[in-house]
């Protein structure tokens, strides 16, 4: 069966505990989880977690199955299998030999230049998973020092049944 | 009232009728209560006892147990015992003592992270940091545990919080937005498993531990009954389906009957009922039952097709779904089906070696034989288990208990004393090794001291019989630290503790010595069978080989 990547959304209820369970679910089954974001939701009570994991679909299956089955899960929905977007933020160190170039692709890419310094500049970038290799391959011959994503988080769009 | 007292109006309005455990300095609060007497306590001697004896206790009495232990090592005490249970679906209560609540994360003195150690073997726990929330906590416990597919829960409660005060408030209901297991089974898919069942020629039933589960005896004999169709259990199914009927095939896998293993490989359908096609069942799995096509009933949406393609799911609770089935289905007439399975079963019958030696089959006859099929059997694992499972003939649900999943050493004795407290009108053996009966042996004070007369029938062959049967057959007889060197004298060991003990060496002893220890009704009785220590159990399922393809056994 072919693997994919997927990206997983987990309604959860926002108690302590509940990370430890969702990660202890993935690890005991010895499934690597790729990109993990988590935050509170408008409902305090109530928190969102967007998972991304390779696998095939059985795997996928179980993995969606036993989500289910933890007590403090509300809703689990993978988004790979719909229309949805995504994104994610990453910070990107890059010395600052060429800085020309450099502001000129990261306006192409409408992002921006979050901080100046000697020796490197940081570079924040917003976008799909697409887009953020684009960027990435074209700051790479500039020499990254350092690299911080926040990881994925998805949301199924209009055109949804 | 304080937390503790809490604990104990929960417990009462539970209708908890007894707590197994041992105390520590984080529950003394709660023990301060218990010294009222407005509950049952039964003190063990071993904290992976107490768990076992409450698992013991559901599975012979359908209800959920209880048991109790100080933090840190009492608490990791517990953890065989709870992975036991829910490896097993079987409904329980853990209460753990934890430290104050201003030193937990501070390694103080007999802390451990019992919710973290507990978390991949619970079906859910509890670390209750305000006495506010313990009431609803409990009845949330007792309901997790007992609902669904059954589990144990853990409550962990630290010893600040047994001292709080609060106004107690038993919540009648509860909500739990995120947890409704489906109860009924999707009508669609019932329609779907009439038709498949109508149009087959060789179907076979394949029962699980969910049919006791759910109280679905009764509701599966009919279903048997009306469609002619014959039914196989898996270890924790027996007693599930009357193994004295004509339609039941015995136990099916690695130790399963001949006939029942055949049976299910050249089917044409599997009606799977709250089993979950382990590996001990399906043999080598690429080539299981070829042929079939699988309905698949199971409370548990994860069971279903995990381990086999399944044609037909349906989700919800057994019993349910067999009554609806029930209404739906005609005869079958399966003539064809059937003189097959006669002809396998008379040319592979459960056979063993009956001559002038003491063999382990013949006492587990013997036993069937002198309590009539109707005691409760417990086991421990290895040999002693798979002959206690082929020779016994159950023929009601809650008669036979048995650690499937995990397989613990040490879980007979404890359960069968469990399931005693709980049936004290029952006669109750634990058919044990004598390597797993000393891993909880110190349970015959607890036995001794609460008058439980549980009698326990060692198969004794002197070595941890069940590995050296696999050394025998795939480690070219190397007996690699599987003799267990002969000792302890288990009557003397018995008399000691202050419980019975009889010895057994021939085969004219068996009969007086089971009837001696049945009239026993006070103490616990210990019965040394010193059985051929060479035995081995068959037929057998190589691991890793296909289900048909069974070695010994013949007559
Ligand atoms: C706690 C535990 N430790 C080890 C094992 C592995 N094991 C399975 S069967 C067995 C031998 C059991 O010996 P005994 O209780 O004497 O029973 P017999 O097979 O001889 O009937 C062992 C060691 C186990 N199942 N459980």
């Amino acid at each position: 069966m072919e693997e994919k990547q997927h990206i997983i959304s987990v309604t959860v209820e926002n108690r302590f505990g509940v990370l430890a369970r969702i990660a202890g679910l993935f690890s005991a089954r010895g499934f690597n989880i790729d990109s993990l974001s988590v935050a509170e939701t408008e409902d305090p009570t109530v928190s969102q977690m967007t998972i991304g994991v390779r696998g095939n679909e059985r795997i996928l299956e179980q993995i969606i199955k036993q989500l289910n089955k933890l007590i403090d899960v509300i809703k689990v929905q993978d988004l790979t299998s719909s229309d949805h977007l995504e994104r994610e933020l990453i910070l990107v160190k890059v010395n600052a030999t060429n800085r020309a170039n450099i502001t000129k692709i990261v306006e192409t890419f409408g992002s921006q230049v979050i901080d100046v310094g000697q020796k490197s500049v940081v570079i924040e970038l917003v976008g799909d998973s697409h887009r953020i290799q684009m960027m990435l391959k074209l700051l790479r011959p500039f020499g990254i020092k350092e690299i911080i994503r926040t990881g994925k988080v998805g949301i199924r769009g209009e055109g949804e049944k | 009232m304080s937390g503790a007292e809490i604990v104990v109006e929960a417990l009462k309005r539970e209708k908890v009728e007894v707590i197994f455990g041992i105390l520590g300095g984080v529950v003394l609060p709660l023990f301060d209560v218990l010294y009222k007497k407005e509950l049952r306590f039964i003190l063990t001697r071993h904290e992976q006892a107490a768990a076992h004896m409450a698992d013991g206790y559901a599975r012979a009495t359908g209800k959920v147990g209880v048991c109790v232990a100080t933090s840190g090592p009492g608490a990791t005490n517990l953890v065989t015992g709870i992975a036991t249970a829910y490896m097993d679906s079987i409904p329980l209560v853990a209460i753990t003592g934890q430290v104050a609540t201003p030193l937990i994360g501070n390694d103080a003195f007999q802390e451990a992270d019992t919710t973290g150690i507990t978390r991949p073997i619970t079906k859910y726990n509890y670390l209750v940091k305000d006495v506010e929330d313990l009431a609803r906590t409990i009845r949330e416990a007792f309901y997790l545990a007992s609902s669904g597919r059954p589990g144990p829960v853990l409550i962990d409660l630290p010893v600040d919080v047994q001292k709080g005060e609060t106004k107690y408030h038993y919540p009648e209901e509860i909500k739990i937005r995120t947890y409704k297991p489906t109860l009924i089974g999707h009508p669609l898919q019932i329609e779907k498993a009439t038709a498949l069942i109508k149009k087959s020629k060789q179907p076979v039933i394949y029962a699980g531990g969910g049919v006791i589960l759910s109280n679905a005896s009764s509701q599966l004999r009919k279903l048997a009954e009306i469609t002619n169709i014959p039914v196989t259990m898996t270890l924790l199914g027996l007693g599930g389906f009357p193994g004295e009927h004509p339609l039941s095939l015995g136990m099916l896998g690695m130790h399963g009957t001949r006939y029942a293993n055949y049976a299910v490989m050249e089917s044409d359908l599997i009606i799977a009922i709250g089993a979950r096609f382990d590996d001990r069942v399906t043999g080598k799995i690429e080539t299981f039952a070829p042929n079939a096509k699988v309905i698949h009933i199971d409370i548990d949406p994860s069971a279903i097709s995990k381990n086999v393609r399944v044609d037909i799911p349906i989700v919800g609770d057994a019993k349910n779904i067999l009554e609806e089935l029930i209404k739906k289905v005609k005869p079958l007439s399966l003539e064809d089906w059937h003189q097959k399975i006669k002809e396998w079963k008379s040319k592979y019958p459960l056979t063993y070696q009956d001559d002038h030696k003491l063999r382990p089959q013949y006492v587990v006859e013997q036993i069937c034989r002198l309590t009539k099929g109707e005691a409760i059997i417990t086991t421990e694992v290895g040999q002693n288990q798979m002959w206690a499972a082929q020779f016994y003939r159950y023929n009601r649900a809650r008669t036979f208990l048995s650690s499937g999943g995990l397989g613990t050493m040490g879980y007979g004795f404890p359960a069968a004393i469990g399931a005693q407290v709980g049936c004290p009108d029952k006669v109750v053996f634990d058919i044990a090794g004598d390597g797993s009966f000393q891993m909880n042996i110190q349970e015959l004070t607890t036995a001794v001291i609460n008058h439980i007369p549980v009698k326990i029938a060692i198969l004794n062959n002197r070595c941890l019989g069940m590995v050296r049967q696999w050394q025998e057959l795939f480690y070219g007889k190397r007996y690699s630290y599987t003799d267990l060197g002969g000792g302890p004298d288990f009557v003397k060991v018995a008399n000691a503790f202050g419980a019975k003990g009889i010895g057994v060496s021939k085969k004219s002893e068996v009969k007086p010595a089971i009837e001696k220890a049945m009239d026993e009704k006070k103490l616990p009785v210990v019965i040394d069978f010193r059985i051929e220590p060479e035995e081995n159990v068959f037929p057998m399922v190589p691991a890793g080989a296909s289900l048909n393809q069974m070695i010994g056994g013949l007559a």
